[in-house]
């Protein structure tokens, strides 16, 4: 049986790891390199980089932190932030990432969505999708890491990167990211119930039942979490114990 | 000892060569080329495999000889030979992904899409599933079974001759996900990404 899939992101920003509270704050909480060793050590599932500023002139800074870590953990890599050219995802994979995340090229333009997964292959390509509630059931796709209007429908979007080759979906809820309130579980269950492909619940994780809640109501195939594990509030092991005793299968 | 990773432009290699690096250290000489010569020369094979099973095949088939000199490695010589993923699926006679593809047809069988009982499975198959391994595999040595290993894909191998499969995962229904014929191994998941437990695989790859 497929296992659910813990995944620990690590927020990067000039080649330290940050966490943000509704993506702005930025709190420094470490070595990258040091910190993804330490979870794929602790029986992470895969492990998630996102370069939260990614401008042109650092993306060597991000190629490097993925260049070291590659080398000493094997379990996936996927790497997001600033992921806008075949070059990009090129130089990623290459420097051992397993998995590129695209989020604001893909809104901009959907056909790059196709042509990477026409070239790399649907696996190694992740849609990043920043919602944030508009009204009751609705959910508008956000950009720029979240500083950005679109006016496009999430679920929509969601089923038009389906159909252009994503292989997943990794879903964070705006309103949610950084409060530490849980996910937004109705935006996952929406999202899930209408396309095909795994979604990774991403925004909002505050304690191990907002895990059960992503993977048990919202239908997530994988859940993200950065903060509650950076912090040390709680280790891998203990949200994969913890799940597990809730008779949630996970990888132990 | 050589081993050699058969770089043909699959996708992205990086992983395999990683883990491969981390294993080999100071046992094996590990070489990472398209080169004929080389390739005639090393005592094992790796063949990754990324992407669809037609592009994979596409670009095998690009290198002048490539294809040739693997069959008289693997089939004449009988020298080892581990597949991974794409890798494995190429070895049967015809894939389905993107068009009908000839495969290597080095094991009688095809290669198409999972039935995911009408979407009640999602596809691609990706994360962690445990392996029920069918027979004693080479490769298997001190691997427990029911061990998890990590895949990503969409297709499946359904080999003719089921006394070739060592191993099966379930989703959805028992997919094959581990093959061993005489020298030929093959893996449907991803031994390099699949934490200390995969690395003991392609340690006992080396060793054979």
């Amino acid at each position: 049986m497929l296992k659910n899939r813990i995944i620990p992101c690590l927020d990067v920003k000039n080649g330290r790891i940050v966490k943000g509270i509704n993506f702005v704050e930025l709190k420094d909480a470490g070595d990258p390199v040091e910190q993804a060793k330490i979870y794929s050590d602790g029986g992470a599932d895969e492990i998630c980089f996102l370069d939260i500023t990614a401008s042109n002139e650092n993306r060597e800074t991000i190629i490097d932190i993925v260049r070291k870590t590659a080398k000493e953990c094997f379990v996936p890599l996927t790497v997001g932030g600033g992921v806008r050219t075949i070059k990009n995802i090129t130089d990623l994979l290459l420097a051992g990432a397993d998995k590129v995340s695209i989020n604001t090229a893909a809104v901009k333009n959907v056909d790059f969505v196709k042509e990477a997964s026409k070239k790399f292959g649907s696996q190694c390509i992740v849609v990043a999708i920043d919602a944030k509630k508009v009204s009751d059931n609705k959910w508008e796709v956000f950009t720029h890491g979240g500083r950005n209007k679109t006016g496009i429908d999430a679920v929509e979007f969601a089923k038009k990167v389906e159909e252009n080759g994503a292989g997943e979906i990794l879903l964070t809820s705006m309103d949610k990211d950084g409060t530490k309130s849980g996910y937004d579980v109705d935006l996952l269950k929406t999202i899930t119930n209408s396309t095909n492909i795994p979604v990774i619940a991403s925004g909002g994780v505050g304690t191990l039942d907002h895990l059960y809640d992503g993977i048990v109501k919202g239908g997530a195939s994988a859940v993200l979490a950065a903060s509650i594990f950076h912090y040390g509030e709680y280790k891998i092991k203990d949200a994969k114990e913890y799940l597990n005793s809730k008779n949630v299968s996970v990888r132990l | 000892m050589n081993v050699t990773i058969v770089d043909y432009q699959s996708g992205n290699i990086s992983s395999v060569i990683n883990s491969f690096t981390e294993v080999a250290k100071g046992k094996v000489n590990l070489e990472v080329t398209s080169d004929i010569k080389k390739i005639k020369s090393s005592d094992k094979i790796v063949l990754p495999g990324q992407g669809s099973f037609k592009s994979c095949v596409d670009s095998l088939k690009s290198i002048n000889g490539l294809v040739d000199t693997l069959k008289e490695f693997a089939i004449t010589k009988k020298n080892p030979l581990l597949g991974i993923c794409v890798g494995l699926q190429m070895f049967a006679d015809v894939g389905y992904e993107q068009a009908e593809t000839k495969g290597l047809g080095w094991i009688p069988g095809k290669v198409s899409k999972i039935n995911n009982q009408k979407g009640k499975f999602k596809l691609p198959h990706i994360g962690w599933n445990e392996i029920e391994i069918q027979k004693e595999s080479k490769i298997f040595k001190d691997i427990k079974n029911k061990s998890h290993m990590y895949f990503v894909h969409s297709y499946e191998f359904i080999p003719e001759d089921k006394s070739v499969i060592s191993a099966t995962t379930d989703y959805s229904s028992k997919i094959v996900c581990s093959v061993e014929k005489d020298n030929l191994f093959g893996t449907q998941f991803h031994p390099e990404k699949s934490d200390k437990i995969g690395l003991k695989i392609i340690d006992n790859f080396i060793k054979l």
